[in-house]
């Protein structure tokens, strides 16, 4: 009986296609677009060159773009980003001053700057119940005055033995974007397979859940926010191998915290958290790299970037909420002239 | 006593007497009070291993604010609580579901984008090596799910792909797999369709092999009768009693819960009021969630609407109101037929709608009463703002709104009043149709009698009414005629004063349209349904307002 009750109601069940699917198919379809767009001009979209060019556009946002995710995942936001980011190439920079042998100090000590960074947006979040999108505006804004306040220019120097992460790479592949990979896949893995990671989806889906399952709910939160100062912070790490030097302007001027949350959308996590994944994230973070290279091969006007990166995000988010409305189920079908005979009502009690 | 589990015991043959076993839980004197208000007197009650307990009361009477205590959502103001012989109090829901008390709560504890065997350990992941053993998850949920007998439900799909029966049976499982020794369940059929009903009943039943005991809240009584070995009745926050089901029928059941007159407090129609010409009918009227609608509402009439949840009643509102347009049939408003797609053209046509959820739907809760007063005027209707908003203190004092003043926040109002400014704001358009639903979900008695008042006025000043409620007593003591819905369509149309019985059973299908006034076999056992769809939402509500 229960086999019998269970089973109608699963047929007329719609399978709808995985998120992170549909960021791959877009991927597939914006490669194919650029690939013919850049062959009109005569340019080859597949050379290692231009791989290489798209790849290490990726490096960087990919990095901060991971830990957005998380954050996003637990319904918050990352507005610090870009300053983590720029703060820590000068510390970085000034550490090593141009001696490999404080490269290993130098990346902890950012590392550990960063961390705090998080925590403090972290327990301003869950403890101080303040929002994490003004939460982080203002750390940021903290960080932006004492960057200013202390630097006038790029300061430090990164010895070469470190400019070599940003300038290698294994054929077209960068060991940059081998290892923004590798944290990607690392995050993954997290969420997927660690109770704190599976807490944060609870927390960003519904926190009263969470609460009500016994999830202490400020940890996840917590952690999403020091994880993602700890990503941007390696994104601030890589300029500084790539510049040389540390910048006070360089997180800002890569819009880093509006372009991670966008690539973060665009990869199919929800802006309200609970439901997302890391790679729907590196697909976003991709088909910007895809985007900006094709109009780069194609010498585009840089302001018609904007415009194009802009009708990207909004297109992609208005396809996601058109699949995503939870309407309910109808009971009859729409349309149709006229009413149901009462034969085919009893026709329909009957096959229920 | 054991008359009565004897008989539930033939029924599912296989199980032992429980009277022998061990108590597992007793609960005595139990008492609770929000803000002075006392909402359980001294309740207790007892549940042996293989029982099913039904706890059956009014709206108000306090199964919610029992089970929460039980649960360890409410902390009591006085009594025991023994769970396997030892005393507790839990604090907290998943302390209590450890201990083995588990809760399948109304409104379901789950996360839509998470698959069901991560909603089933959500809070204690198995662990191996340190990460998550989703194997481990799957493999214990499909388990689980076996014992139950359900098939068709996939461990690994996510929750929100799953009908509301089968997130019920999620629930279900989450309490199963902490190995729960007492399960309360409130109001679990109360979102399912018949045939989803079936499906919880076997697992009630096989739950109950198991020796587990089993703490049902329902307002169904059929369903009680069919399920329960004890029933337990309580009435204005105080225990009526406590016994097998074999010494209750349905007539006596009820005689308990309600121990009152139910129609005492309903005003009768004012005086001088007269039947006028049809304001709005409806021919063959559908969409995707309500089909073939015939009505005819007139002037000066107040029609009740009466159906299960679920059963379109709401949806036909909408549609009438333009939210989901009909797409079928044909509306006339005076006699001129209208394509009605947007609330602002019914507004416009003179048709007003006191939402359901009030809360969400009817009221900005922090924005003032005279904000709330003037928000349609001021959008559909802005060049009549300053009048409107010159009458609206003597509007709100004759609706006897209690506030601080225009600009107190209505979120800090009572239930009765915050409605009160619903309707302040409807009043002001005018409005010639007047769409009720719900109208005195949530609110106290002297609010109830007001709502009832003020329909009775507006009747008599010419405006059609139609009201849509849960609650027989109030569609019985209202209406002069009254729609029953079933399964999306209007399945009798009843006259004024038309008994509980023959409302129910077409409000359960057994009655179709023309077979009105001949009574349906069965229909009798359904009667205490009567005492209400939204009892346990009240419920909830008013301790929410608190």
């Amino acid at each position: 009986m229960t086999a019998t009750t269970a089973a109608p109601a699963r047929r007329s069940r719609r399978r709808r296609l995985d998120a992170t699917l549909i960021v791959g198919i877009a991927l597939v379809a914006v490669i194919v677009i650029g690939a013919v767009l850049v062959a009109s001009v005569g340019r080859n979209f597949f050379s290692p060159g231009n791989i290489r060019d798209i790849l290490t556009g990726m490096s960087v946002l990919g990095f901060v773009a991971i830990g957005q995710t998380l954050v996003i995942l637990c319904a918050s936001l990352d507005l610090s980003v870009p300053y983590v980011v720029s703060l820590s190439s000068l510390i970085a920079a000034d550490l090593m001053a141009g001696n490999p042998a404080n490269i290993p100090i130098a990346v902890l000590a950012v590392l550990a700057t960063a961390a705090v960074i998080g925590l403090a947006n972290g327990l301003i979040v869950t403890k101080l119940k303040v929002n994490g999108f003004i939460a982080t505006l203002g750390t940021g804004l903290i960080i932006k005055g004492y960057l200013d306040t202390n630097y006038k220019g790029t300061s430090g120097e990164v010895p070469w033995a470190f400019q070599v992460i940003g300038a290698t790479g294994i054929g077209p592949v960068p060991v940059s974007t081998m290892i923004m990979l590798l944290v990607a896949l690392a995050a993954a893995l997290f969420l997927a397979r660690t109770r704190v990671g599976n807490h944060m989806f609870a927390v960003g889906g519904n926190e009263q859940v969470a609460r009500l399952s016994g999830i202490r709910t400020a940890r996840p939160l917590i952690l999403a926010h020091v994880l993602c100062s700890i990503t941007a912070a390696l994104a601030g790490l890589l300029l500084a191998s790539r510049l040389g030097v540390g910048s006070p302007t360089v997180g800002i001027q890569g819009g880093y915290d509006l372009l991670s949350i966008a690539a973060v959308v665009l990869g199919g996590t929800l802006l309200m958290g609970g439901r997302g994944s890391i790679w729907g994230t590196i697909g976003g973070v991709a088909i910007f790299a895809v985007v900006d290279n094709v109009m780069s091969v194609m010498q585009v006007n840089p302001f018609l970037k904007d415009v194009v990166r802009g009708i990207v995000i909004v297109a992609a988010v208005a396809i996601y909420t058109s699949r995503s409305l939870d309407r309910r189920r109808p009971r009859f079908t729409t349309g149709a002239t006229g009413t149901t005979t009462p034969d085919a009502a009893h026709e329909k009690e009957a096959s229920a | 006593m054991s008359a009565g589990y004897d008989s539930v015991a033939e029924a599912a043959a296989g199980r032992g007497g429980v009277t022998e076993a061990e108590p597992v839980l007793v609960a005595e004197g139990l008492e609770k009070s929000f803000f002075g208000v006392t909402v359980l007197r001294g309740v207790g009650l007892t549940l042996r291993p293989g029982e099913v307990h039904g706890l059956v009361g009014e709206n108000g009477a306090g199964k919610s604010t029992f089970m929460k205590i039980l649960a360890g959502v409410y902390d009591r103001d006085a009594g025991t609580v023994t769970l396997g012989g030892n005393e507790v109090a839990f604090t907290h829901p998943v302390e209590a579901a450890r201990a083995g008390l588990a809760t399948v709560f109304q409104e379901f504890n789950l996360l839509p984008e998470r698959t069901v065997a991560q909603n089933v350990f959500l809070g204690r992941e198995p662990k191996r090596g340190g990460f998550v053993d989703r194997k481990a998850m799957v493999r214990e949920t499909r388990a689980l799910l076996d014992e139950l007998g359900i098939e068709g439900v996939d461990p690994d799909a996510p929750v929100r792909t799953l009908t509301v029966a089968e997130q019920q049976i999620v629930e279900i499982v989450k309490a199963l797999s902490v190995d729960a020794r007492v399960i309360q369940m409130d109001e679990p059929t109360a979102a399912l369709a018949d045939h989803e009903v079936e499906l919880l009943y076997a697992i009630v039943r096989r739950l109950q092999a198991r020796g587990v005991a089993i703490l049902y809240v329902s307002h169904r009584l059929k369903e009680i009768f069919d399920l329960c070995d004890t029933i337990t009745v309580l009435k204005d926050g105080a225990l009526v009693s406590s016994g097998p089901a074999s010494e209750l029928d349905t007539d006596e059941l009820v005689r308990r819960m309600v121990g009152r007159p139910i129609s005492a407090y309903f005003p009768g129609a004012e005086e001088g009021t007269e039947l006028g010409e049809p304001r709005l009918v409806l021919h063959g009227a559908g969409n995707a969630y309500v089909d073939g609608i015939d009505l005819e509402l007139r002037a000066g009439e107040i029609v009740g609407v009466a159906g299960l949840q679920g059963s379109g009643r709401t949806e036909l509102v909408e549609a009438l109101f333009g939210i989901v347009p009909f797409t079928r049939g044909e509306l006339l408003l005076k006699g001129r037929p209208v394509h009605m797609t947007s609330p602002r053209q019914a507004v416009k046509a003179g048709i007003a709608l006191i939402t359901e959820d009030r809360k969400a739907q009817g009221l900005a809760l922090n924005q003032s009463v005279a904000d709330n007063a003037l928000l349609v005027i001021r959008s559909v209707f802005a060049r009549r703002t300053g009048e409107v908003r010159r009458e609206l203190p003597g509007v709100l004092s004759s609706l006897e709104v209690a506030s601080r003043g225009l600009d107190q926040e209505v979120q800090y109002l009572s239930g009765g009043n915050q409605q009160k400014v619903v309707l302040a704001k409807w009043l002001a358009t005018k409005p010639r149709v007047v769409l009720l639903d719900e109208p005195t979900r949530g609110i106290d008695v002297g609010a109830k009698v007001a709502v009832y008042t003020l329909m009775r006025r507006l009747a008599k000043d010419g405006v059609a009414i139609l009201m849509i409620s849960s609650e027989l007593p109030e569609v019985i003591g209202m209406s002069d005629r009254i729609v029953v819905m079933h399964d999306g369509r209007a399945s009798a149309e009843l006259p004024a004063m038309s008994d509980e019985a023959t409302i129910l059973s077409a409000a359960t299908g057994m009655l179709r349209v023309g077979e009105a006034g001949h009574e349906a076999s069965g229909s009798v056992a359904a009667v205490g349904e009567a005492v209400t769809d939204a009892a346990t939402d009240a419920d909830t509500d008013e301790e929410d307002d608190r």
